[in-house]
């Protein structure tokens, strides 16, 4: 058990990898025949209209909670914990309106499921990621608290044969405050699984929260603090062998010779495996993997991208915001103000390619058997995962089951699945379960990079120094290997609010060529801070 | 080649070469997977282990270079007065995130009031410098290590 508040339920036998076919009753028997307890599904404005079309009830069930027999209470969690705490914040959402207290909810991570799980806030994609986890997560979970708690008050109220307004759900237990009666969730949870799902329940108002808005304690620091927290990297499947691995050093380059006769000579080391653009070292630890790499004779067709460098990337760049590009936002007319200006000032800026530095090394682990996968990992966007493991395995989607787990740091660096995919092509050559760990060096020079943006900003300004028209041409380029997941063409504005609410002025942003790949959440800020730096000279 | 190592008092019989970092000897052979993968190179903390008590970057120490030193891991830091005291400042200062370094910052801070039961933030940077935190927890851990020394009087 990864966290004392977390439980595992993947690896269990009655648990289905994909539940793309469940329904919303099916998962409420599904849980009172598992468990003899109480399955809420809850029901999400954004569920898809196939997914209600495929439910009889008129809407798909997205996350649950699962009240057991025992009492204990089970959060299934869509979204993953990489230190922002939203093991705790959510959990608190559940608590508040389940009338328990928070150490009694306890969290499994959601398999991956996009009707089920997806990020009302990220198009329905089953993401943690633009910091939005409470914001998604605010009305839908409060609501399976409430619907749960109702429905565990009218269970009561049944059983005793009184008026459920007479009832008062608190600390996990029914109150009948007239006789003094009391019945614990746990007890009334087959009977509540009996009953029908209210359509509309009350949330509480914000006067009455007791957990919401309190400072409370992260319930994964315990695990963090004495060794036990269960990271992506930690997992370690029976059987499992470990590798590392060299990726072409030039993006876009293929492997053309490789001699591993000094590497199998390591002690440890089982297998070399080869692919088109990758040598990884299979051995019995990582120790024993690294030595083997660096044994390796690896000679490289650096392919197209052989002589490409830094400051060509740059100089292209920079030579694209002299020219017009495509115009994100144009007020009043620049050109003229501009001509008509007192004085001019132009500034360039840069960010360069950044790696996101995880402190946890990208990792993965894979078991591939002939009629099935299983990926050991921990991501942002579980369902992607599994999506790329079964691409690359050549299996159907519910034939891939997916263990997520803690993350040594996002940042977005895992909202990518070429880790995954990585790791699956290794493990289609390998006789049992492999972990690929990827060193640090390899880390950060195949990180999908943050985007390389170059902004030329210009401001025409009157005799009182004050600025009138304002011109800004950026320009991004993406990293030149493989392609970023999700693509982005949505061309905004990267004059800062207060510019355009302080100076009511004649103004225009182009994007000369902007990159279309890019998806970074810090090229825009990189835009706006550009502008207000700008500003200020 | 076979080596005798005592983690957290029991002894362990591994059979690797003897330039194998200990770092996965820990994770990969005895599966002791709290001690973190940073950077292999000494640079980042993550890997901070105890060897005879003296904070030591175990993806860089050789296990033939052990002998018959004890090595204590985050997993028994806890049964040591300082580890305790850490660990309970870790917990009252929330100090972790995302918590893959902590381990390690855990490990550093440990060994330092074992050491010095009174550091100074100079003797705190001094003791810390070489665990990086991508989270940025650094102000509340110096802040858990002055509670953590306060808490041990005198």
């Amino acid at each position: 058990m990864a966290l004392d508040h977390i439980t595992s339920r993947a690896a269990g036998t009655d648990w289905s990898p994909s539940a793309n076919g469940f329904s919303r009753r099916s998962f409420l028997q599904a849980g009172a025949a598992a468990s003899g307890g109480l399955m809420l599904s809850l029901s999400l404005p954004f569920a898809s209209g196939e997914a209600e079309a495929a439910d009889a009830l008129g809407f798909a069930p997205n996350a649950f909670i699962r009240i057991e027999g025992d009492g204990r209470i089970v959060l299934t969690m869509p979204y993953v914990e990489m230190g922002q705490g939203t093991y705790t914040s959510i959990p608190m959402l559940i608590a508040e309106e389940l009338e328990v207290d928070l150490q009694q909810v306890q969290l499994e991570h959601a398999p991956p499921n996009e009707k089920l799980y997806g990020n009302p806030l990220i198009g329905g994609v089953q993401a943690t990621g633009n910091s939005n986890a409470i914001r998604a997560a605010w009305q839908p979970l409060r609501q399976a608290g409430a619907i749960a708690r109702t429905m565990l008050v009218s269970a009561a109220a049944k059983r005793w044969n009184v008026d459920p307004t007479s009832c008062r759900p608190q600390s996990g237990e029914v109150f009948h405050a007239p006789t003094g009666r009391r019945i614990k969730y746990g007890e009334l949870a087959a009977d509540a699984a009996r009953l029908a799902v209210p359509e509309n329940v009350a949330l509480k108002q914000p006067k009455d929260f007791k957990v919401i808005g309190t400072p409370a304690k992260r319930l994964d620091a315990p695990a963090k603090v004495n060794g036990t927290a269960v990271y992506g990297i930690d997992a370690r499947p029976p059987g499992v062998k470990v590798a590392t691995l060299a990726q072409s050093p030039v993006f876009g380059g293929r492997v053309k010779y490789v001699d591993d006769a000094a590497a199998k000579a390591v002690k440890g080391v089982r297998q070399i495996v080869r692919l088109d653009d990758t040598v990884a070292v299979v051995a019995d630890h990582m120790g024993a993997a690294k030595k083997g790499l660096a044994a390796l004779v690896i000679e490289w067709d650096d392919g197209p991208h052989a002589k490409l460098g830094t400051d060509d990337i740059l100089h292209e760049l920079q030579r694209a915001t002299q020219n017009p590009g495509a115009v994100a936002q144009n007020i009043g007319d620049t050109d003229k103000a501009m001509a008509s200006a007192d004085t001019t000032v132009e500034a360039t800026y840069q960010v360069p390619f950044l790696a996101h530095a995880t402190m946890e090394p990208m990792n993965c682990a894979v078991h591939v058997r002939k009629d099935g996968c299983e990926v050991w990992v921990g991501n942002q966007a579980i369902a992607r995962a599994q999506a790329t493991a079964a691409e690359t395995a050549g299996l159907p989607l519910d034939k891939v089951v997916v263990h997520n787990h803690l993350l040594g740091g996002g940042f977005g660096r895992r909202l990518e699945i070429d880790g995954v995919t990585r790791a699956v092509q290794i493990a289609m050559q390998v006789d049992g379960p492999v972990k690929v760990v990827w060193t640090r060096e390899e880390d950060i020079q195949h990180d999908m990079y943050r985007p390389y943006f170059f902004d030329r900003l210009s401001a025409g300004l009157d005799e009182k120094g004050m600025p009138v028209t304002w011109n800004h041409r950026l320009q991004a380029r993406r990293s030149s290997h493989g392609g970023y997941l999700w693509h982005s063409t949505t061309v905004s504005t990267p004059i800062p609010p207060t510019a355009r609410s302080t100076w009511s002025m004649h103004s225009r942003t182009c994007m000369s060529n902007m990159c279309r790949w890019n998806r970074r959440a810090f090229a825009l800020p990189s835009g706006a801070a550009s502008g207000r730096r700008t500003m200020s000279l | 080649m076979a080596y005798t190592i005592k983690v957290n008092g029991t002894a362990h019989n591994i059979d690797v070469d003897g330039d194998t970092p200990l770092l996965w000897v820990l994770r990969d052979l005895l599966g002791m997977t709290g001690t973190k993968f940073g950077c292999g190179m000494a640079l980042c903390g993550a890997c901070t282990v105890h060897v005879d008590g003296v904070a030591s970057r175990s993806c860089i120490t050789p296990v033939d270079s052990i002998g018959t030193s004890g090595i204590t891991t985050i997993e028994a830091i806890g049964a040591t007065a300082a580890g305790a005291k850490i660990q309970k400042a870790w917990l009252d200062r929330e100090v972790v995130q995302c918590g893959y370094c902590q381990s390690g910052q855990i490990m550093s801070a440990s060994a330092l009031l074992a050491s010095n039961p009174h550091p100074t933030d100079g003797d705190i940077d001094d003791a810390m410098s070489g665990n990086i935190c991508r989270c940025g927890t650094y102000v509340r851990i110096r802040e858990a290590i002055k509670q953590a020394a306060q808490s041990q009087g005198g």
